[in-house]
């Protein structure tokens, strides 16, 4: 298979300055690789880096040692030291990203927040809106909520504008922070069924799943960041 | 797969001295079409100085500004001539002020604060300026009733959507802005937080953003350059800089948001 990602010796610590120079490792000398149509859980302990390591993947946090690769369209991109113009079209295009959270923009409806990630593509306002319905819809998201702001749905409606915001373009990478948490057992069905079809058309997923059955159900192997782990300075 | 490879602006070691005083020193960056860069940092960090420069407003001690035109022309933006300066500064450049004060005519209608800018540029039938400028004040979200009034008579708001629409008329591909939601009430910052947002995105603009606020550059700038005393302490992509700052200066002034 095609590999998608390519994580080379890749190293992270933080040092907190506001905190008389802290240091706090995390790890080092990790490498990952995944394939297109592969959805890998990173696993291990609260605490050893999971959701660090995806942010670092997406150039959220920054990547001090090793390298970050993404195939972007015949490209090879280091997420690592990208231009941040590169690492924008990245995102754009390639890797999309659901987070634990859903920031919401005041004002904006759920239906042109979903929609959005088309729309920076060019896709035009109708087909994007249509596809966003699609999702909205799929995932029991309310029509009358559509129009409104997110920001006050209930937790589990925020999570699932959030889900729907993240595959509404087909991603070749997509990285998933605990998709399912907040959702009930219908709606978690949803998601783990969309999971799926992204990496039957050829995604190549990495997820934090705290969910047993959810991970049992849509991965295809799992990662321990743990093996990793760099020892205190 | 990567398309806009050429910037629209670009600013090369870049300084500017008030006599001896640093006013912001070896400043670099590039900005491409559609991008929003924010410049933060605390009052007196040289921000405001650097944005006036970057416009052709000061002249630079050290340093070039080169802007790509619409027929792909590097102009040096300090050494190009007054006129041609004038030329830009009214087509193709946006300048929104803290204060809409010192971007409005405070003695002028509102229609005519908008269709003025269009007269610049040489449009010169009536109907269709006053047209243009309703259109305008609608999608800034002033009661298009309001029109013939002052903007003495707005609010605070108001003055700025004013401005704003005032500025985006004549269609810049480059918007420069120094606080826009200064002053302001948060309520009234959210608002025009996201016609900002929506009109950047929308018509494509770039932008460079000047404030102390990064709530505002969270949500508007795609990139981000934070300064201290005049000089560029770290820079990278806004939610990288505003999740794992790096630099000393950085970290302080991401742990001192407070947390609502």
């Amino acid at each position: 298979m095609t590999t998608m990602l390519k994580l080379e010796r890749v190293g992270k610590s933080f040092t907190l300055h506001v905190q008389g120079g802290v240091e706090i490792p995390v790890f080092e000398d990790l490498e990952l690789s995944v394939d297109a149509g592969e959805c890998v859980a990173l696993t291990g302990s609260s605490g050893v880096g999971k959701t660090t390591l995806m942010r670092m993947i997406y150039a959220n946090y920054t990547v001090p040692e090793g390298r970050i690769l993404v195939r972007h369209g015949d490209d090879w991109v280091d997420m690592a030291s990208a231009h941040p113009h590169a690492v924008l079209e990245v995102r754009r295009r390639t890797m999309g990203y659901v987070s634990q959270f859903l920031r919401v923009v005041p004002r904006v409806p759920a239906i042109d927040i979903v929609a959005e990630p088309l729309r920076a593509l060019g896709t035009d306002v109708e087909a994007a809106r249509d596809k966003a319905a699609e999702l909205l819809t799929r995932l029991n998201v309310p029509e009358r909520l559509w129009s409104l702001s997110p920001m006050t749905f209930s937790g589990g409606e925020q999570q699932r504008v959030n889900i729907a915001h993240g595959v509404a373009h087909p991603y070749p990478v997509l990285l998933l922070d605990e998709p399912t948490a907040s959702l009930d057992a219908e709606n978690r069905a949803v998601v783990l069924s969309l999971i799926d079809e992204a990496r039957a058309r050829g995604a190549a997923i990495v997820g934090i799943f705290h969910d047993q059955e959810a991970r049992d159900a849509v991965t295809t192997r799992s990662f321990s960041t743990a093996d990793y782990t760099r020892a205190a300075a | 797969m990567f398309i806009d490879e050429t910037p629209l602006l670009t600013v090369e070691n870049l300084s500017y001295f008030y006599g001896r005083h640093r006013g912001c020193e070896g400043v670099s960056f590039d900005l491409y079409p559609g991008e929003v860069m924010g410049v933060v940092g605390e009052s007196g960090s040289g921000k405001s100085t650097l944005l006036r420069v970057i416009a052709g407003q000061d002249r630079p001690d050290a340093g070039t500004v080169t802007y790509r035109d619409r027929l792909d022309k590097d102009l040096d933006i300090h050494r190009i001539s007054e006129a041609q300066l004038r030329f830009l500064t009214r087509t193709d450049w946006a300048f929104v002020h803290q204060n809409p004060r010192d971007g409005l005519r405070m003695n002028v209608s509102a229609g005519a604060n908008v269709g003025e800018r269009l007269m610049a540029i040489g449009q010169r039938h009536y109907g269709e300026i006053r047209g243009q400028a309703t259109e305008w004040l609608g999608r800034v979200e002033v009661d298009t009733n309001r029109i013939d009034d002052l903007p003495a008579t707005f609010s605070g708001g108001m003055q700025q959507r004013l401005q704003i629409a005032r500025n985006l008329v004549t269609g810049p591909r480059l918007v420069f802005m120094d606080e826009p939601t200064g002053g302001l009430d948060v309520s009234v910052q959210a608002r025009l937080l996201d016609l900002i947002r929506g009109l950047v995105s929308r018509l494509g603009l770039s932008a460079v953003i000047v404030t102390h606020d990064l709530a505002v550059v969270r949500l508007l700038a795609h990139r981000l350059l934070v300064m201290k005393d005049g000089r560029v302490v770290e820079s990278g992509l806004t939610d990288q800089v505003l999740d794992d700052p790096q630099h000393p200066y950085s970290q302080l002034l991401v742990s001192s948001i407070l947390q609502t």
